[in-house]
């Protein structure tokens, strides 16, 4: 039976139109993926049926019933429920606090301590989740707190859960048990429409697919009958390719190498890290994690000081020079996380391409003053070769979308042909066509002959584009594998933590 | 950040600002529409007026580039009134001893010397702050009541001039800033701070320490990442806005006083604080800011003298200013500040 039906839906934000005439038909019980590349209006149509937007034309039909949804008020007094991106939990209040914040039983006009925390209770029972509901909401993990997200969203009666993109802000790890959360709600009863532009997830948890592109809908079909090639055509519009040709160009030469490198604490410490990049070469570091990467990385572009051993860039020992002069020797950095480590969201696409080379002759004139034309030119050449989509170079970065800013930085880091480049988690947040893009960018660096260090918790990913992987664990590498090795391999060395705590 | 000034909210804003202190006198029985008129007089009508309220807006100019200069950086330096008053003093210093040197010279040297003494006296904080971790606004706020302290001995005691009134001697005429207006008060130093406004500007837009210390505000990890030092760009940016609000302690000694007077400053510094954030936190804004901040002192007084209103009601429409237009800003950097980045969207 159909729970929730769209007819037409159709929302312009001026001259944009951000869903045009889209139906849609959710079962009930069934586990519903709304796909699509970022800006193809799954946001927008989500809050539509949640009423955070009012739809310009097209109605809403609930279990046969026309309805009018004013205000998410009015969405969760019919049980429909959203989970957002961002999580909106207080941090100082109680789990169970939170759960029926908003919804408190009352006693006369004071909140009824004993039975909240007893409905609260009676939920979890229901529902099968275990979580300590005394603990501040605050201190617990992120994939712990989306948890309590949902429990929110159960707790006002919700039948139908709209989840925005949950696992944009999740580690695999959480992702796995997320997963198994939903898969335990349908079980129970609930329809669930899963917001998302990872194929993965679509495969491993909904049963029908509805595939938006440019705000338009491009069909909806059974999962079963999908294939992810087929899914990310129609997400696309044109053909992507998953496999890359592997080319061994692999030279003798050893371009950039670790030698029995150990750190101290905060973070994981590196013990007995030793590695060596080849010209020519992409070498993978797979792991779960937190298991020293975030570390490693630290330690190669200079940020972190080794307690014991060296770092050697072309045969020459650079230990003890700070990040800029690595920089400046040709090394370059595809941070993880690119709002935070790469990019300054306020500044505009023009000064995001000169950070870090601002002390550099082209772009000076003088000894203290920027070049201003010079630097215009160099930022239109960069935005024309990597297709940053930007209405000028004087926007600021926050205006442009995911992919683009991260173009941006990769813009920066091969400005100056660098030797040497460590890339960090460089698809993770991007949708399809740019991570394909950015998956091409690497694989360019290595054909030049040039080496590249690719640190990255998606496993496919690492064996997607390396040459030889190398996987950590707890501040170790636990060992080298061929990237055709099978994923049982990979699992045994990268699982040593999980096996334990199973 | 392309520092950018967004002016008819403000505008809105300040008017908003003297409709409800007009209210206030309404509503207390004062004749609102005179009164207003007063005050305006007072800081447009006669020469004497504009050269009033050019004086009155000189000091704020300056301090409100202080603490913007290091807000950029990252740094809330809210000890602009310590600096303010070491610099003062230095410069009463300077200009009282090495009689002989010539006019320009020694007029320029005694405010130098003044930004010198602001400057050093930012150090100590920038230091504690960046190798020790001592945040600035508890190390500057102390330091201004050491600085208010500690000058006010000094010319209570060992320096007091022959007299009862808690002063220096005046400076040597050599070391004078020029009146530019008499009989006004209004001297050199306001074309400084109009000029130094503008160099700001063009520091922070087109220099490479300039674009390093913005780099630096507004994400030190990404800048770190990219190998440019936060520590140093945090000391630099916090000495210059040292040396500024020296600066503009020298001018208020050498352009209007004469002489270190214990007390001659009604709080400069604290009022830079508001005044940058009027104008956005950018240094034209802060020209325009500091001009309202002035007008309201100077038409504040006349309107005092010719109606019976209480000067309180310019202090009212000055704090409205403040409520309405620079906390706004000040809560909204602040959030961009703790905020993680957040998802943007095309």
């Amino acid at each position: 039976m159909v729970v929730l039906s769209v007819r037409g839906l159709t929302k312009r934000f001026g001259e944009v139109v951000a869903n045009d005439h889209i139906d849609l038909d959710v079962e009930e019980g069934e586990i519903h993926g709304l796909l699509g590349e970022n800006g193809a209006g799954k946001s927008v149509l989500s809050s539509c049926i949640y009423g955070l937007y009012r739809p310009d034309e097209g109605r809403i039909f609930l279990r046969g019933h026309e309805v009018h949804i004013a205000s998410p008020f009015d969405a969760i007094r019919l049980g429909i429920g959203m989970v957002h991106q961002h999580l909106t939990l207080v941090p100082h209040l109680r789990v169970w606090e939170n759960i029926v914040l908003g919804r408190e039983p009352r006693r006369g006009l004071r909140v009824d301590r004993v039975r909240a925390f007893a409905e609260v209770e009676r939920l979890l029972e229901e529902t099968g989740f275990r979580l300590d509901l005394a603990k501040n909401a605050g201190e617990l993990p992120i994939g712990v707190q989306q948890r309590v997200e949902i429990l929110k969203v159960l707790f006002r009666g919700a039948e139908i859960l709209i989840l925005d993109e949950p696992t944009a802000v999740l580690t695999p790890q959480e992702v796995d048990q997320l997963i198994e959360t939903l898969h335990r709600l349908k079980a129970q009863g609930k329809t669930i429409l899963f917001i998302s532009h990872k194929l993965r997830e679509i495969f491993a948890l909904c049963d029908r697919v509805t595939v938006l592109r440019r705000g338009k809908k491009v069909g909806t079909l059974p999962v079963s009958s999908a294939t992810p090639q087929m899914l990310a055509e129609m997400m696309v519009g044109r053909k992507v390719f998953f496999e890359f040709p592997r080319e061994r160009l692999a030279k003798e030469e050893v371009l950039f190498e670790l030698s029995h490198v150990f750190t101290d604490p905060p973070g994981v410490p590196l013990q007995d890290v030793s590695l060596k990049v080849h010209a020519g070469e992409i070498l993978g570091i797979a792991g779960v994690e937190g298991n020293g990467q975030s570390e490693l990385a630290e330690v190669v572009v200079g940020l972190r000081k080794p307690k014991k051993g060296k770092v050697i860039f072309r045969g020459r020992d650079v230990t003890a020079i700070p990040p800029k002069g690595r920089i400046l020797q040709g090394m370059a950095h595809i941070p993880e996380d690119h709002h935070r480590r790469g990019v300054i969201l306020d500044f505009s696409v023009k000064e995001n391409l000169l950070l870090g080379f601002e002390t550099e002759p082209p772009f000076r004139k003088g000894r203290m003053t920027l070049d201003f034309a010079r630097i215009r030119d160099f930022a239109r050449q960069k935005i024309q070769e990597f297709g940053i989509v930007t209405p000028s170079e004087d926007t600021p970065l926050r205006f442009l979308s995911g992919g683009n800013q991260q173009k941006v930085v990769v813009a920066r880091e091969l400005a100056f042909h660098p030797l040497f480049v460590l890339a960090c988690q460089p698809t993770r947040g991007l949708d399809v066509a740019a991570t394909e893009y950015l998956r091409h960018i690497l694989l360019g660096v290595k054909r030049e002959g040039k080496g590249v260090l690719l640190i990255s918790a998606d496993l496919d990913e690492v064996r997607a584009l390396s040459d030889r992987v190398l996987v950590m664990y707890e501040g170790r590498i636990a060992g080298e594998l061929s990237p055709e090795s099978d994923e049982y391999q990979f699992g045994l060395l990268m699982g040593g933590k999980v096996l334990h705590e199973a | 950040m392309r520092l950018r000034l967004t002016v008819p909210v403000e505008l809105f804003a300040i008017g908003l600002a003297f409709l409800l202190g007009m209210l206030v006198l309404f509503l207390t029985g004062y004749p609102p529409f005179s009164a207003l008129w007063a005050l305006f007089r007072g800081a447009f009508g006669t020469r004497n007026a504009i050269g009033q309220t050019l004086t009155q807006a000189t000091p704020i100019l300056f301090t409100s580039l202080a603490f913007l200069l290091a807000f950029r950086s990252g740094i809330f330096n809210i000890g602009i009134e310590g600096q303010f008053l070491i610099g003062a003093f230095t410069a009463a210093l300077f200009g009282i001893s090495f009689r002989g040197l010539p006019f320009p010279l020694h007029a320029i040297l005694a405010l130098f010397s003044g930004g010198f003494g602001g400057a050093v006296y930012a150090l100590f904080p920038a230091l504690l702050k960046v190798y020790l971790g001592a945040h600035e606004v508890i190390t500057t706020m102390m330091l201004s009541y050491v600085a208010l302290y500690l000058t006010s001995y000094f010319v209570n005691y060992p320096l007091k001039a022959p007299g009862w009134v808690a002063q220096t001697e005046l400076v040597a005429p050599s070391a004078r800033l020029p009146r530019i207006l008499p009989p006004t008060q209004l001297s050199l130093a306001f074309p400084i701070a109009l000029g130094l406004a503008f160099l700001v500007l063009w520091f922070l837009e087109r220099t490479v320490p300039g674009f390093s210390i913005r780099a630096v505000g507004a994400n030190p990890e990404a800048s770190e990442n990219r190998g440019i030092s936060v520590r140093k760009y945090q000391i630099l940016a916090f000495v210059l806005s040292g040396f500024i609000a020296g600066v503009g302690g020298g001018g208020e000694i050498l352009g209007v006083h004469g002489r270190f007077v214990d007390g001659f400053s009604p709080g400069y510094g604290w009022d830079g604080i508001a005044v940058s954030l009027v104008g956005r936190l950018h240094p034209l804004g802060c020209i325009f800011a500091s001009l309202l901040f002035g007008m309201l002192r100077a038409g504040g007084m006349t309107m005092t003298r010719v109606t019976k209103v209480p000067l309180d009601l310019s202090l009212i429409i000055q704090a409205l200013v403040i409520l309405l237009v620079a906390a706004p800003v000040l809560i909204e950097q602040l959030l961009t500040r703790r905020r993680k980045p957040q998802k943007s969207e095309v």
